[in-house]
């Protein structure tokens, strides 16, 4: 029948597809536009094995990100002169990629003040 | 936004059937030639390189899916396909798929039968704009003990200029003789304000409605006709606006025709069937001077300002009320307590049959459920059968959710295609439906199959798949996968639990229908005790015929203006009557005295010498008969006497009471002699002569309603009703009559023929319907259950084959097999038994409204029905004990 991944296998690509969009936005950001190789490439230098084992996971995440007009992508000529999809940031893109980032920041300072909580802060 | 933009994205690939794999294709391929490359730079061999890249890059497969879930919507696209793949199981396995379909088509069919009956009574009684601001104006005297005493005008007129309301209307019924077509008829009319139409909102198909601001005092000679009147009576002439028409000899006009669909609302099945309209100002002849002290007016609608709810008019009205007793303490006694009432019109005509209606709703939701879990029964049997399939296919890689959709999907189909095959079932029995539905049904609307009744059996269809396909679908999704394939080649292996949720199942099954049974067991019980109810007088042989004097607007030119000239009349209408073909005896009375007519004829009571506490005294049933009526009926005399030819116009008043009278005014008194008064202006007192015993001629359901009869030639009455006993001729007695009468009186209108047995079963209509509904609910609950008893039984049976033929191989007997079985069968039915009288000692006491001359708890009918249900459940178990006590020993081991 239809789609054949276990519960578990779906549960964990949830929670990469999430974190894994931002780092697609803001690698188009900082190196503007790249083909699926590329992205995939800087993601795993930055993020160590996060794509090590399923690189290709990342282009279900893009089309979803082009779905949403997040993204725009386009033919064109790869360092090596083969056909390649590029994909670059559009507008839409750039204002989630700031709320996004602000939301992350947010969330990780809250996070980190309470993991910097001692009992005595507490009493 | 960016949800709805990926949502409308992938719902326009999905209606295109898009599905580019080319472009993923070509990516994928890129990304291995790059991540190649870069391989065979950091000195790789180029297959390694090669091996690696496809390695790094994941599962194909999985990653095409997700790409293909991201593209379309796998949520619909699965559906469809779990759609396609039911079809295609039902199809190959036809049996169950049209004993499921059928069951459910029985179980959604009768629901929505039901409901299409409530939907047009109870739901949407009033077909008229905005219907939540009409209401119904009622005055009580709560003081005195009488509801709905009727309106004075001037308090009419203080309603509607309090502000509460847009327009207040007056709301009269009767009949009126029109005359100048072929045939002198009589038409239900209804004398009603200017306003009327104004209050519900109605318009005319060909002229115009009444103008709400007529000031008219008396009758403005216009009427609004009905569109069944206008075909009928006048062939539908376009031309009938301006065409004058005499009513009870009285020229009117006619001004407009009301649309088709136009039904007037009412209390009565005769106020709802109005053909005729007239407007009057209430104020000059032919009513009464409209004084305050007056009730004449017998009821009020009105339609109340917008945005204003019932309890915050109701609030204002109480405060008109209480500054209208301080103006008018003369006409208000502090004792008689006065209020007015707001009631709903909605609900003023749903009135009494409400718990009927809900009592079938509910009757026939337990139908519905006791198929579901018949259904749900049959699917777990199958389940059972498709362990393997779903083991495999989880096996293969199936979310447990994904199995749990697919049969969720199948259960909702089948339960979809039920509801259609229910309502087509229904469109074919539709006229025999409506035909089983008595006219004492109140509703305006026709009943249909509309959107909102094929909107229930789309909810019920859904809630009903949902219902049955649940356990089933849950079952499968807690499948032991590795013994299901272990034990390969058995296409049954039911676990214990599965056995277990069966069982629940039946005992529910058994708990519904026990219910059902129970409250059609006492409705039936109600039903008897009314049917052979002694009903005091011999409707046997008695015929009765309308007439109907008119009351013209000038009493001047009433020809039947006195008693006596009415006398005249009637005595020559009994001379004929009783000479005619197969007639013994004849008689004539008012329309009151017709038994069970569900008129309305209460009047005030004096008693002499009695303080009547405040001005307002209590009510009574009172009617007027010729002397004959008595022994035609054949309601025997206690004490005193009846009327003789003595008791004529000019003699003094007297009157013929019932025995629940006496004991009620004169308890312990003689009542011969006693001296009454039926309004309280009247100069002379009624002397009571006579003394009869007690008979239902007013409800069936009550004996003790006190009454009073005077003599027809002293208290004459325009609605007249002549009796007949005899070897009748039902069909030519109406002609007969007719000729007789209009012999005397060309002009009059001869109409109504019934006779009193059917009377008499026409006041048992409405809770035949139920009875016979609930009945027929009660069986159907008992087939099912005993379906699913037999089901049931022969699954355990085929289960325990192996285990029986080891006991019997060890030297059980057949009997003691067949006793196992049959055991298990009455288990069942006890613990069914168990829960449902509780759940019927529950309904039985909601229903206590319905029930006559039982108690919600008789003691027989909870018991038959228990042995009942327990005889049929240990029948349906008897078939599979027999096949029981038939296994080979030797066989059903060495199948093992």
């Amino acid at each position: 029948m239809g789609n054949q991944e276990s519960d578990a296998m779906k549960r964990k690509s949830d929670v990469q597809q999430g974190t894994l969009a931002l780092m697609v936005l803001k690698t188009l950001d900082v190196l503007g536009p790249l083909h699926g190789y590329g992205i995939a490439r800087r993601i795993e230098q930055i993020s160590g094995d996060l794509l090590a084992v399923n690189q290709g996971t990342l282009y279900p995440v893009l089309l979803k990100l082009e779905q949403e007009g997040a993204i725009a992508s386009e033919w064109g000529a790869s360092e090596n002169n083969r056909r390649a999809r590029f994909y670059r940031l559009t507008r839409a893109g750039h204002k989630q990629l700031q709320n996004e980032t602000d939301d992350w920041a947010q969330t990780a300072a809250i996070i980190a003040r309470f993991f910097e909580v001692k009992a005595e802060d507490l009493s | 936004m960016r949800f709805l933009r990926r949502f409308l994205t992938r719902l326009k690939n999905f209606a295109a059937g898009r599905q580019d794999y080319r472009r993923l294709q070509q990516e994928m391929e890129e990304h291995l030639a790059l991540q190649t490359e870069e391989n065979l730079r950091a000195g790789m061999t180029p297959a390694e390189a090669h091996r690696q890249a496809v390695l790094k890059f994941g599962a194909v497969a999985a990653i095409r899916e997700g790409y293909h879930a991201e593209q379309g919507l796998p949520f619909i696209e699965n559906l469809l396909q779990d759609s396609r793949f039911t079809l295609r199981m039902l199809a190959k396995s036809p049996g169950f798929a049209t004993i499921a379909i059928l069951t459910m088509a029985l179980g959604i069919g009768a629901t929505t039968a039901i409901f299409s009956v409530v939907d047009a009574t109870l739901l949407h009684p009033l077909s008229y704009p905005q219907p939540e601001q009409l209401v119904r104006i009622v005055d009580d005297l709560p003081g005195v003990g009488a509801q709905d005493v009727g309106l004075s005008v001037p308090e009419w007129k203080d309603f509607q200029r309090s502000g509460i309301f847009q327009y207040v209307s007056v709301d009269g019924s009767g009949s009126v003789n029109l005359t100048g077509s072929s045939q002198p008829a009589r038409i239900a009319f209804k004398p009603v304000a200017p306003n009327y139409f104004a209050v519900l909102g109605a318009k005319a198909q060909l002229g115009r409605v009444f103008d709400p601001n007529d000031q008219t005092p008396g009758f403005n000679l216009e009427v609004v006709i009905s569109d069944g009147l206008w075909k009928r009576a006048f062939g539908g002439d376009p031309h009938i606006l301006g065409r004058s028409l005499r009513l009870d000899n009285d020229a009117y006009r006619v001004v407009g025709v009301m649309p088709a669909s136009f039904r007037d609302q009412g209390r009565t099945t005769e106020e709802r069937n109005t053909e005729l309209w007239a407007a009057a100002g209430f104020a000059a002849a032919p009513t009464p001077p409209p004084v305050r002290n007056l009730r004449f007016v017998p009821g009020a609608i009105a339609r109340m300002m917008p945005g204003l709810t019932i309890e915050a008019a109701q609030s204002r009205l109480d405060g008109l009320v209480a500054s209208l007793q301080k103006q008018y303490a003369a006409d208000y006694p502090p004792e008689s307590a006065w209020r007015v009432r707001l009631v709903p019109l909605k609900e003023s005509l749903v009135g009494n049959v409400r718990q009927s209606l809900l009592l079938l709703l509910g009757a026939v939701g337990l139908v519905l459920l006791i198929a579901c879990v018949n259904v749900a029964n049959l699917l777990l049997a199958r389940a059972s059968a498709r362990g393997r399939e779903m083991a495999v296919r989880q096996a293969l890689g199936a979310a447990r959710s994904r199995l749990v959709r697919q049969l969720l999907t199948e259960s909702l189909l089948l339960s979809l295609l039920g509801g259609l095959a229910g309502l087509a079932i229904l469109f074919c029995t539709k006229g025999l439906l409506l035909r089983m539905v008595p006219d004492s049904l109140p509703r305006l609307n026709d009943i249909t199959i509309d959107w909102s009744v094929l909107l229930f059996v789309l909810g019920a269809s859904i809630l009903a798949g949902a219902i049955f396909g649940l356990a089933p679908a849950l079952q499968a999704g807690r499948l032991d996968l590795t013994q299901k394939l272990k034990a390969e080649g058995r296409s049954t292996t039911g676990s214990g639990e599965q056995a277990r949720t069966r069982r629940v199942l039946v005992v529910t099954e058994f708990a519904l229908s026990l219910v059902l049974m129970i409250a059609a067991g006492l409705l039936l019980r109600s039903f008897w005790d009314l049917f052979k109810v002694q009903l005091g007088f011999d409707p046997q042989n008695v015929m009765a015929v309308r007439t109907w004097l008119p009351v013209p607007n000038d009493p001047t030119t009433d020809i039947y203006g006195t008693p006596a000239q009415e006398a005249t009349f009637i005595r020559e209408v009994i001379r004929r009557s009783a000479a005619l073909p197969g007639v013994q005896e004849a008689a004539v009375g008012s329309l009151a005295s017709v038994p069970l007519n569900h008129g309305r004829n209460m009047g005030p009571l004096i008693l002499e010498g009695r303080d009547v506490r405040g001005g307002d005294p209590p009510l009574v049933e009172a009617s007027s008969v010729t002397p004959e009526y008595f022994h035609l009926v054949g309601i025997p005399l206690l004490h005193g006497r009846l009327f003789n030819g003595q008791d004529s116009e000019n003699a003094p008043q007297v009157a013929v009471i019932n025995d629940a009278f006496a004991r009620t005014y004169w308890p312990n008194e003689n009542p011969l002699g006693k001296r009454v008064k039926l309004n309280p202006a009247a100069t002379s007192w009624i002397t009571v002569v006579g003394v009869i015993a007690d008979a239902r001629t007013e409800s069936l359901e009550n004996a003790g309603i006190p009454q009073l009869y005077r003599c027809l030639y002293q208290r004459q009455d325009k609605e007249l009703a002549i009796f007949m006993r005899g070897r009748l001729d039902q069909a030519r007695i109406p002609e007969e009559v007719r000729e007789q009468v209009q012999s005397v009186n060309p002009e009059l209108p001869v109409f109504g023929a019934m006779t009193l047995p059917g009377v008499v079963s026409g006041a048992l209509s409405q809770r035949r319907f139920s009875m016979e509904m609930v009945l027929l609910f009660a069986v159907t609950a008992l087939l099912l259950a005993g379906i699913g008893v037999y089901g049931t039984i022969s699954y355990l049976v085929s289960e325990r084959t192996h285990e029986i033929g080891i006991r019997l191989a060890l030297g059980a007997t057949r009997g003691k097999i067949m006793q196992m079985i049959l055991r298990q069968g009455l288990e069942l039915a006890i613990a069914g038994a168990a829960v449902g009288l509780v759940g019927a000692l529950i309904v039985s006491h909601l229903m206590a409204g319905l029930l006559y001359g039982v108690t919600p708890t008789d003691p027989l009918t909870f018991v038959g029905v228990t042995f009942v249900l327990t005889s049929v459940a240990l029948a349906a178990s008897y078939i599979p004990a027999r096949r029981a006590t038939k296994v080979d020993p030797m066989f059903a081991l060495r199948e093992s």
